[in-house]
């Protein structure tokens, strides 16, 4: 040993050992343990990052599937709901839903005084009824006018209950919080906590929170995504039917029948600095050529299918190149030995072996679109809209949209439904990305 | 593969002019975010008693919803902007020159502007002039201008607690920009005798002395909020001492996490707002395209709907929610009945 560090390595007569490392690959190796601590380093401040995310949006959202329901008897008053006294569903309807907001009260009227004689000393009419969501008032009407027979009857109603109130069984109002609040009261609480003990009060399944529409800010137990799923699912529809055929047939053009010329070049230098443009530009592009110009209608789907159909083109044309040039020229000289056209060649052998790479670069395509919610800004999407779209014409808003929508409100429990909304579009990623994965594993061939 | 691709393509083309001649049916709004909680409040319960689809409302701010507005006529247009500011004389012009010329304004009510801290900080009781020592870039000290040396609100007004100064306010595409300028800033500026100061620097230059007033310092105390209130919200949240501009609703909708300053000796509440006595209000409008009336079923609908008692009065959902309803209703309901434009006499 003393020998080696006496002499300096590499030079005539130093003497190596097999057995002891040498001061440079002790150092080498030294490089190489620390590098491998590094990555794994990058990879846990990744996993880390990415735990801390889902963590905070499954706490968070998780609950949102979840509403608190009241039920409650309801005395559909003929004074209130039928002034006229003719059962003429057109004569109820200019009782608007405020007039239907004294029904709920006065139903609530018997009860609250029980509840004030028992657990909940401070309650009144005013706040039981306060504890029904401001949604139901539209429920009941609409229930009235769709059966004016049973105007007189007493009938029970499920009845979404107030945001607070959900938040206050979800654990996130406490009687704290209440106390400051003045969008709640503690009798409320208290009253809350002996109608779930008498099983008035309990927590189901929210259906409406997928499929129902958004609501408005005086109630968020009501919001809802469905205009925002069926929104996304026609963008999504329009970017396949139009981006996939446009953007396939481009690449094999370039790819295989194109000639290598500036012309081709410029091109294609072109299209990969179109896939790093920043979104909002497709914005812009479409609000000046498909609105202003066209003539399409505002806050269509249609709209936003098309700017998210030319935002996601260079991605699938990059995509299928890199498909198409995987495959080994031997495929196509084989072809075209035997005969074959050139056309032939592509569209018999070459594209059926790239259609895993195509695909899968399809889907990512798609999977982003999905998320985007920029380039809808300028083009009227993100909007409240309650009335789902019958057709790819009428007014909607996209999954991500909605998000930000229920992000920017006032009321916290807007919050919940943020997460909630995450979620699911989450759950659409994942699954795309799925597909995109089996598909590849299923049908890739390697050479 | 290949008639596939053409079939889809016509499709789409097809699509594409097929859509040309669709009317629309929903009216479309745009604009402040301040006035978009009251507007979906009414778009919803419209379309739930009126018998027509419910309205579909942009946020955006004040501004660009004007700017849409103002686009043009015609169904690719929209038909009411919301905005928490009065329009101005040089979007009138923009409109006329795009063919917007029939432009009814419709006050809703007014809404308060609230200086909030988180619950656990200090209690403040602001006057506009302490607002503007904290704000303002520069302030006149001994007959010259210098930057405004104010790091602590302890420095502005010994009363006050020894912490950093940190406001975020809203940021220039809001109209509530404006009325923080010219309610707060510019008043306190006048309050504090700065007015007079400045101008006897400047030789009596009444404009650019309000100018130099309206200037917000740009190191770091002041910061903008271009989003919406709830980025306002985590903002101060994240900074210990630090105040916030915000709107009545928010504040009402969010008691348990921040409380209010009061400003010049007035809590900010409906009832002081309706009275005049808390000083930071401003009424809130929408401008409805009256060229629309008649082409886009239920606009004209939508606007009566809207002022009509039951809903932007004193017992209505709006108030409910933080609005501080128009004393003044009833006109505001006969002007969107005769559908009176502005310039039109009235």
């Amino acid at each position: 040993m003393a020998d080696i560090s006496a002499s300096p390595e590499g030079l005539p007569g130093a003497k190596s050992s097999l057995y002891a490392q040498s001061d440079r690959t002790r150092r080498r190796n030294a490089a190489e343990t620390r590098f491998k601590y590094y990555g794994m380093g990058a990879v846990a401040i990744g996993v880390i990052a990415l735990v801390c995310l889902l963590t905070s949006i499954l706490s968070n959202g998780l609950s949102s599937f979840q509403q608190t329901f009241l039920r409650v008897e309801i005395f559909l008053d003929p004074a209130v709901v039928d002034p006229q006294g003719n059962r003429d569903p057109e004569e109820m309807a200019k009782v608007f839903t405020f007039g239907y907001q004294p029904l709920i009260k006065g139903s609530l009227e018997a009860q609250a005084q029980e509840l004030a004689a028992g657990p909940a000393p401070e309650i009144t009419p005013q706040l039981l009824a306060g504890m029904v969501s401001s949604a139901a008032p539209a429920d009941l009407r609409d229930f009235v006018l769709a059966n004016p027979d049973r105007v007189g009857e007493t009938v029970e109603f499920n009845f979404l209950a107030n945001a607070r109130i959900d938040q206050y069984l979800k654990g996130r109002v406490t009687r704290e919080s209440a106390a400051l609040d003045s969008r709640v009261d503690v009798a409320q609480l208290n009253a809350a906590d002996e109608l779930v003990a008498i099983g008035q009060m309990q927590k189901r399944f929210n259906w409406d929170f997928i499929f129902g529409p958004d609501a408005s800010e005086n109630r968020p137990e009501a919001a809802g995504i469905g205009v925002a799923l069926i929104g996304s699912a026609y963008m999504m529809l329009i970017v396949l039917v139009i981006a996939v055929p446009i953007g396939v047939g481009a690449s094999i053009y370039l790819e295989e029948f194109a000639k290598k010329n500036w012309l081709t070049d410029i091109i294609e230098v072109n299209i990969s600095n179109l896939a790093a443009v920043p979104s909002i530009v497709f914005g812009i592009l479409g609000l000046a050529v498909f609105i202003n110009f066209m003539h399409l209608p505002i806050s269509s789907p249609l709209v936003g299918g098309l700017v998210l159909t030319l935002m996601t083109l260079p991605t699938i044309i990059i995509a299928t190149r890199a498909a198409l040039k995987s495959i080994p020229p031997s495929i196509r000289d084989a072809a075209l030995g035997v005969g074959a056209s050139k056309m032939q060649a592509v569209f018999h052998h070459v594209l059926p072996l790239a259609m895993p790479g195509i695909l899968t670069g399809t889907i990512i395509g798609l999977a982003q679109a999905l998320g985007e919610t920029a380039p809808l800004l300028l083009i009227g999407m993100v909007a409240f809209v309650r009335e789902y779209p019958d057709s790819i014409l009428d007014p909607a808003v996209g999954l991500p949209v909605q998000v930000y929508n229920f992000t920017n409100r006032a009321d916290p429990a807007f919050v919940e439904r943020a997460s909630g909304a995450i979620i699911v579009l989450l759950v659409f990623l994942v699954i795309m990305n799925l597909v995109a994965i089996i598909l590849r594993r299923r049908f890739e061939r390697r050479w | 593969m290949k008639t596939v691709k053409l079939s889809a393509s016509v499709l789409a083309i097809a699509a594409v002019s097929a859509t040309a001649a669709a009317a629309r049916d929903t009216v479309q709004i745009a604009g402040s975010s301040t006035v978009l909680p009251y507007a979906s409040i009414v778009a919803e319960a419209f379309g739930e008693n009126m018998g027509f689809p419910t309205p579909v409302v942009q946020s955006g701010g004040s501004s660009a919803g004007l700017k849409q507005f103002c686009e043009g006529v015609g169904e690719n247009t929209i038909d009411i902007a919301n905005a928490s500011r009065a329009i101005r004389e040089k979007e009138i012009k923009t409109c006329a020159d795009n063919g917007v010329t029939e432009i009814m304004e419709v006050r809703i009510g007014y809404d308060g502007i609230v200086f909030a801290n988180e619950i656990a900080d200090p209690e403040f009781a602001f006057t506009p002039a302490d607002w503007y020592k904290a704000l303002a870039a520069e302030l006149p000290v001994d007959g010259a201008m210098v930057a405004n040396p104010n790091a602590s609100w302890s420095e502005v007004n010994p009363d006050f607690a020894d912490i950093a100064i940190k406001a975020f306010i809203p940021g220039t595409k809001h109209g509530t920009r404006e009325v923080f300028e010219e309610k707060v800033i510019l008043a306190g500026c006048e309050e504090s005798g700065a007015m007079e100061a400045i101008l006897g620097i400047n030789g009596g230059d009444e404009d650019a002395a309000e100018e130099a007033c309206m200037n917000i310092r740009t190191d770091g105390a002041s910061i903008d909020i271009d989003g919406d209130y709830t980025e306002t919200l985590t903002s101060i949240q994240g900074e210990e001492g630090a105040f916030g501009v915000f709107g009545l609703a928010f504040y009402e909708n969010n008691t348990n996490i921040i409380k209010v300053a009061t400003m010049s000796g007035v809590a900010p509440s409906t009832e002081t707002i309706a009275s005049g006595e808390y000083p930071v209000s401003r009424p809130l409008f929408f401008y409805v395209k009256k060229q629309h009336i008649g082409e886009i079923p239920g606009l004209k609908e939508y606007a009566e709907f809207f002022v009509s008692d039951m809903v932007a009065g004193p017992d209505g959902p709006l108030a409910a929610y933080g609005l501080v309803s128009d004393p003044e209703l009833a006109a505001t309901q006969q002007q969107v009945a005769d559908e009176v434009t502005m310039g039109s006499g009235s």
